[in-house]
């Protein structure tokens, strides 16, 4: 198996695993963590076909990722505080009334 | 013996942090405690920054460590401290989503790993493309790609803003 299917088969198990954990976990802060690992999956595969064309623009856009990772993260967390000041828990089943 | 396992440490250590990454990934679905959970996504995020390491992008990888782990990660890891991580609620680990979930998980992880394998353009044996240094990215981020430069830092005032709105939402609702 080449250098480049292993990763680029490393970043789509990274990105499904990260969706598995979105899916299947109930706690809001480990579904955000999840969420991260979908971005990391991601970010391999750029920096796999960055490093195979040889151009730039794949870590171009990795940089973009980590601002708009950084960015996510900043909005979310006081989000889930906010939650979790009214509902007094973390668990995502308290949050069923937000489905309108 | 060495000399074959030193021949071969490069694809050695690639194999080696990449079964690190999948291994924390998978403890991160099955770790109850929060705390735990965070550690795993930490390990896994300095294995895929060795990833890098190794495909010659190190910057990158210093930019891996320094963003994930050391400004996303320690907030969670702080917020996992400010909220009670024993939170009694939240005993159970799973949704009900569990059997649906996994089902979908595989059928995803088939046709993308299917994809992935037919449309990857067959390995010509040519040697991956040179390795750009610091200075050729630098020269072509704020050369070429300056103007998705400047609207990521709309995009962080942006956020900023919102989360100020946020807390001032919480701050109205208790007095």
């Amino acid at each position: 198996m080449g250098e480049t299917q292993l990763l680029l088969s490393l970043a789509v198990a990274l990105f499904a695993l990260g969706l598995l954990g979105v899916i299947v976990r109930r706690h809001v802060l480990i579904m955000l963590m999840c969420m991260e690992l979908m971005l990391n999956g991601v970010n391999l595969s750029l920096v796999t076909f960055a490093h195979e064309q040889g151009s730039t623009v794949g870590a171009v856009l990795v940089f973009l990722i980590f601002v708009v990772a950084a960015a996510e993260i900043g909005i979310a967390i006081p989000i889930v505080l906010l939650l979790v000041r009214r509902k007094h828990t973390v668990d995502l089943y308290a949050y069923t009334d937000l489905k309108g | 013996m060495i000399e074959s396992v030193l021949l071969h440490l490069e694809t050695l250590l690639l194999y080696i942090f990449g079964i690190g990454a999948l291994t924390s990934a998978v403890l991160m679905l099955v770790l109850r405690q929060p705390m735990r959970v965070a550690l795993a996504l930490i390990s896994a995020m300095v294995f895929l920054g060795g990833i890098y390491g190794l495909l010659g992008v190190h910057f990158i990888a210093a930019f891996q460590v320094l963003i994930y782990v050391g400004a996303v990660m320690v907030f969670m890891v702080y917020v996992i401290m400010l909220l009670d991580v024993r939170d009694p609620s939240c005993s159970q680990r799973f949704s009900r989503l569990v059997v649906p979930g996994i089902l979908a998980f595989l059928l995803f992880l088939g046709v993308l790993g299917y994809g992935v394998w037919r449309d990857l353009p067959p390995l010509s044996g040519a040697s991956p493309g040179a390795a750009f240094g610091l200075q050729q990215f630098a020269a072509s981020f704020l050369q070429e790609y300056w103007l998705h430069f400047e609207l990521t830092s709309v995009l962080l005032v942006v956020a900023v803003v919102a989360a100020i709105a946020v807390i001032q939402v919480s701050r109205r609702d208790h007095g």
